[in-house]
């Protein structure tokens, strides 16, 4: 007695993907405070920190200057900033009912996570090519190749945190809720990933804590492609990205199903 | 278009919808009707495939909400209370996002899209941000994103609420525009009796999650009854009078008022005053409202403004 529905096809499921891309995109266009803001702090690391610390101690890491050591770290840094503090915006799509006519609508919420993930990662990867273009003004030599390589890692890192503020934001209702994953997940990101300082010299404790992190392989392949430091650890850092960024991702999708539409 | 059998849900000890049995027939306007808190729009949800029931199930356009939600969700369009559209984009932009959602064909969106514009007249103001828009402009906005897929059955969970009196009869306006024109089955929840008595060709009055009268408008006042013819009056053979007449259901005096029960007080009035000597009279008909306190023993307003401050309380 009813009329068939019909079956939804590979080009329907990518519409539905790029339709919640595209909303992200947009809003993220809009709002140019959020772009100037996120992008400022990571400057003022680089430069004043950068040179603070530089010059307080002027001999070199691995032949380059304390500036250009931590300009993978900061790359880093503003992409765990960008893409952890996405998550909050599954709030605020909660806060405001646009998630719940999300889900009404015939959209797995494996489609939405994606839609969702792709929007907050193209934020980051936007801030991220900012700071490298402003890497090339500090005497940064970059090549095709490390170029190549760096944006594999930007794309990979970014995801993969996107996927986790994501998650995390999933199980979350109120955005003061939200403020506890700044102290204890996207300051600890930060602080152990190597940004700021080599990871060969550290006490067995700390060591352990900056291997668990994934931005700690962000950082290196990053220092690796760019820096030329570490870079006989190359494969298999960029390896163990690959798999965090994977492991982040299942989380986001197994997160997004179990979240309560209403 | 819609079978709900024994729908339950319960959250803890309470119980939001107690073993809801229901049939709406394919392009019939039906109202909801009942306090805050009544279990309509628990109701609107589980039908929406939005929560899952504690047991029982439905069935719309006749797929089944539990085997079947995303059939369910492509067969449905749906207003929420609050309106839901990203203020941030405009409201083309919104409307595009949805029609890629439903998967309506690419050649069929930009038509369907300005379509819906025009039945909501917001045609005009599509290309601007949906904060701009005032509170009846965004659930006009709701309406046509519900429709831009042609589903077969349209959920407005109050679709008036906090809206101003001017808004909320524009509001009726389009929601009538849309029964007319749409082929579509409607559910209203609300508990504004006007806007049920209006709108609904049923209603089913809703309380602590049962159906406790399910009737057409006129069917639930008529059976209160008929209507009421107050008269003033010295006449001490009122009595006598009245008790000829055929239309006189029920006499009793109160307040020195002689009050009757009559099938159609339009007519029986010009009769009654020519054969008693009245100093005043006048009548009234049953409200939705009346059959709301009869069956309840509350006031739908009253039990209505509870529940509206714990929902503002909810959203601060």
């Amino acid at each position: 007695m009813h009329s068939t529905i019909r079956e939804f096809t590979i080009e329907d499921r990518f519409a539905k993907i790029y339709a919640l891309w595209l909303r992200e995109f947009k809003v993220f266009l809009r709002e140019k405070s959020r772009l100037v803001a996120s992008t400022f702090t990571p400057i003022l690391w680089l430069f004043v920190i950068g040179n603070g610390i530089g010059s307080a101690n002027p001999s070199t890491i691995g032949g380059v200057n304390y500036q250009q050591f931590i300009f993978p770290g900061i790359v880093s840094m503003s992409i765990i900033f960008t893409s952890v503090f996405f998550g909050s915006y599954i709030i605020w799509d909660r806060k405001f009912d646009f998630l719940k006519s999300v889900m009404v609508a015939p959209v797995s919420r494996g489609e939405v996570f994606v839609g969702k993930a792709l929007g907050g990662m193209t934020n980051s990867v936007i801030q991220a090519a900012i700071l490298l273009a402003i890497g090339a003004g500090i005497g940064i030599g970059f090549t095709p190749l490390s170029i190549l390589q760096t944006i594999a890692v930007v794309l990979l890192l970014s995801f993969g945190l996107t996927s986790l503020g994501l998650a995390l934001g999933s199980y979350m209702y109120s955005l003061e809720g939200f403020q506890m994953i700044v102290s204890f997940v996207v300051f600890p990101l930060f602080f152990l990933s190597g940004a700021l300082f080599p990871l060969s010299h550290l006490p067995s404790w700390l060591g352990a804590l900056t291997a668990a992190d994934p931005a700690t392989y962000g950082v290196s392949v990053m220092r690796s492609a760019i820096l030329g430091i570490g870079s006989e650890a190359i494969g298999v850092n960029a390896a163990i990205l690959v798999a965090y960024t994977a492991g982040l991702g299942a989380f986001g999708i197994y997160s997004f199903g179990r979240m309560k539409a209403v | 278009m819609i079978r709900i059998r024994d729908l339950v849900k319960r959250y803890g000890t309470i119980t939001a919808v107690d073993g809801l049995n229901l049939d709406i027939e394919e392009n019939e306007v039906f109202g909801l009707l009942g306090s805050n808190g009544a279990g309509k729009t628990t109701t609107i949800h589980m039908l929406a495939t939005l929560l899952k029931p504690t047991s029982g199930t439905a069935t719309v356009n006749g797929y089944d909400i539990i085997k079947e939600p995303s059939k369910v969700r492509s067969s449905i369009g749906i207003v929420f209370q609050a309106p839901s559209s990203d203020d941030m984009l405009t409201g083309y932009e919104n409307l595009k996002l949805h029609s890629m959602l439903y998967s309506v064909p690419r050649h069929a969106r930009e038509n369907r899209i300005t379509e819906v514009l025009e039945l909501v007249g917001l045609l005009d103001r599509k290309d601007d941000q949906v904060k701009t828009y005032s509170g009846g402009m965004r659930r006009r906005l709701e309406i046509a994103r519900g429709l831009l897929h042609k589903p077969k059955v349209m959920f407005l969970d109050e679709p008036t609420l906090g809206l101003d009196p001017g808004s909320r009869e524009t509001m009726w306006k389009y929601i009538q525009t849309l029964v007319d024109e749409q082929k579509v089955t409607v559910i209203l929840t609300t508990h504004y009796m006007e806007e049920a008595d209006m709108l609904c060709d049923r209603i089913g009055i809703i309380d602590k999650g049962k159906i406790i009268a399910l009737d057409t408008p006129a069917g639930l006042k008529a059976g209160l009854g008929g209507d009421v013819v107050k008269l003033r009056t010295k006449d001490r053979d009122v009595d006598r009078i009245v008790g000829q007449f055929d239309f006189v259901q029920k006499v009793e005096h109160s307040d020195g008022l002689v009050v009757l029960s009559v099938k159609n007080a339009k007519r029986a009035l010009p009769v009654l005053l020519q054969h008693i000597e009245a100093e005043s009279a006048e009548f009234s008909s049953p409200t939705l409202n009346d059959v709301f306190i009869q069956l309840t023993g509350r006031n739908i307003k009253e039990a209505a403004e509870g529940g509206f401050m714990e929902r503002i309380a909810q959203y601060d």
